[in-house]
């Protein structure tokens, strides 16, 4: 079995099983054998998730986390599925009951819809749109339409309070994260995702040409996954759901297998733009090394997306929350600017001739601002070590 | 018309009827919302996926969001809406008048167009076209609408701006 066969067996394997269809019904049938693949692996990849995430905090945290369930506590995902089905499903009496109903079935629906235009592989994307990027981020603004039904139907304070925070966070920073996005659209000179992993092939000395690799890239990646972290409600931008000040914010008052949709929501979300990030900026299913190249493609696109994944749930176990006016305040004032700063350092990169010029001037179009804007916010605060009691 | 047309179509006419048909004005926005996911589906279908996906982007992610912001910051998230009475008559005619002469000036539009004489063959036009045209032919209308927009931005940071105590 040659590299090639095995990278593109799933493809071929659809092809096969096309061939067993009548024409009429083709696609349909090619529509089918391409979703459900995406269906199945995202959910799969999102319980693995769960218990690497529970066992990774609890080693941040010294403690085991889950052990019990299976070997080594990897069976945990079926517990919690089975407990959150069998849980009665409780809907606050004054709520606006189809509202409520519809609210996790829009966010899951919407997390969903976003990996349309992501490329797993070599020839295995569901679509290549030609505005692929400028799908991607219209679908994602549905989820905070959806945040905002949940808060609102429940009736209940803390989740209209959760909802608001929300909703503010995430238009917030969805500014940022298109913003650092565009850089990669104008180098590419493509909006088809296919065509933006297309253009980052190749390798010069065996090192990729990725646009992390770049000076406005690295900057534009750093940016991005900041913006996904509070897109994705994560902490340390974890606000909405805040459980020592809003208890669970939107979704206080979602019990059973609504809570758990939103869970799944939540999650497809973050792996989406995370899956985003690497088409963008890692090369998508490109080799790291020009060596590597015969590991099949949608190896390297998961190897990344768990790395990601894994440095979410670093950055959740070390970061404390922040505070509303501080989330604002690095939106607005620090990370707009940088991306702005970031499209001008781009444009200067691409009309520069190649050379060791253009590296020189390009980073240091990039770190000189990071510092002064970094400096000038910090004026006037005095950091110093804090001190902890404990409870005896 | 195809079956996808139709399906299409009854979805933006029911989400934009709801709209106008509900009481309480969260459901009426959602229900806008159907109504603008379908008009987006729709250009989908006609080949227009760039329009397709800003009406989404802006329509669903900016507008609605807006609008149910701007409900909650004025009723201050109250569900009870009490039925409300009939307008009366002067405002059912005046109301009444408007639409009618914007269905008149657009059904006059679409009649006067030429109907089932165009070629078969569907006009392509790329995001890359799109954005040639913007930058090249209509350049000044778009450097009109960013000034526009940067004056707004501006107006809204001095909205915003601590008001500075009387002395």
């Amino acid at each position: 079995m040659t590299p090639e066969t095995l990278d593109q067996i799933f493809v071929t394997t659809k092809h096969l099983l096309l061939g067993y269809v009548p024409v009429a019904l083709e696609p349909i049938a090619s529509a089918i054998l391409s979703v459900v693949p995406v269906l199945l692996a995202f959910p799969l990849l999102f319980a693995i998730t769960t218990v690497l995430e529970r066992k990774g905090l609890g080693r941040i945290q010294n403690r085991y986390g889950p052990n019990r369930v299976g070997p080594a506590g990897f069976l945990q995902p079926m517990a919690d599925g089975i407990k959150s089905l069998t849980k009665e499903d409780v809907i606050p009496r004054d709520a606006d009951h189809l509202v409520h109903f519809l609210a996790p079935v829009v966010m899951v629906l919407a997390a969903f819809l976003a990996y349309a235009v992501l490329p797993i592989g070599r020839n295995m994307v569901i679509t290549d749109l030609n505005a692929g990027v400028l799908f991607f981020f219209a679908i994602g603004s549905m989820v905070e339409l959806a945040v905002f039904m949940a808060g609102w139907s429940s009736r209940s304070k803390y989740s209209l309070l959760g909802a608001m925070r929300a909703v503010a966070q995430m238009i917030s920073y969805e500014v940022p994260l298109v913003l650092a996005a565009i850089v990669i659209i104008m180098a590419s000179g493509s909006l088809s995702t296919v065509g933006i992993v297309e253009a980052q092939s190749g390798f010069t000395f065996g090192l990729p040409h990725w646009y992390v690799f770049t000076p406005w890239g690295f900057a534009g990646f750093i940016l991005f996954m900041i913006a996904a972290t509070a897109e994705s409600n994560r902490s340390p931008f974890d606000l909405p759901e805040g459980e020592s000040e809003i208890i669970a914010g939107y979704y206080i008052e979602y019990s059973g297998f609504k809570f758990a949709l939103f869970f799944l929501g939540e999650y497809l979300g973050m792996f989406a733009t995370s899956g985003m990030a690497i088409t963008l900026f890692l090369g998508g299913w490109g080799a790291p090394f020009g060596g590597l190249s015969w590991v099949p493609s949608y190896l390297w696109f998961f190897a990344k997306l768990l790395v990601i994944i894994c440095c979410f749930i670093w950055v959740r176990g070390t970061l404390p929350r922040l505070r509303m006016d501080q989330l604002m305040g690095l939106a607005w004032k620090f990370m707009l600017p940088m991306t702005l700063l970031n499209l001008i350092t781009a444009g200067v990169w691409h009309f520069m001739p190649a050379g060791i010029l253009r590296w020189i001037v390009c980073t240091l179009m990039v770190v000189v601002p990071f510092l002064l804007t970094s400096r000038s916010l910090k004026q006037g605060k005095t950091l110093q070590v804090r001190t902890y009691r404990y409870a005896e | 018309m195809t079956l996808v047309f139709l399906i299409l179509a009854a979805l933006t006419i029911a989400g934009t009827a709801a709209a106008m048909g509900l009481r309480n004005p969260i459901h009426c926005i959602l229900a806008l919302t159907v109504g603008l996911v379908g008009l987006a589906t729709l250009y989908l279908e006609l080949g227009a996926q760039f329009v397709g996906f800003t009406q989404v982007l802006v329509y669903v992610g900016a507008v609605a969001i807006l609008a149910v912001f701007a409900i909650m910051m004025t009723q201050g998230g109250k569900m009870d809406i009490e039925r409300r009475p009939l307008p009366k008559p002067s405002a059912l005619l005046a109301g009444g008048s408007v639409a009618g002469a914007v269905f008149g000036v657009l059904a006059w539009a679409i009649l006067a167009a030429p109907m089932g004489q165009t070629s078969s063959a569907q006009p392509v036009a790329t995001v890359a076209e799109i954005g040639q045209a913007l930058m090249h032919k209509f350049v000044l209308p778009l450097e009109i609408m960013a000034l526009l927009l940067t004056a707004a931005l501006i107006g809204a940071v001095i909205l915003a701006m601590p008001q500075e105590k009387d002395k």
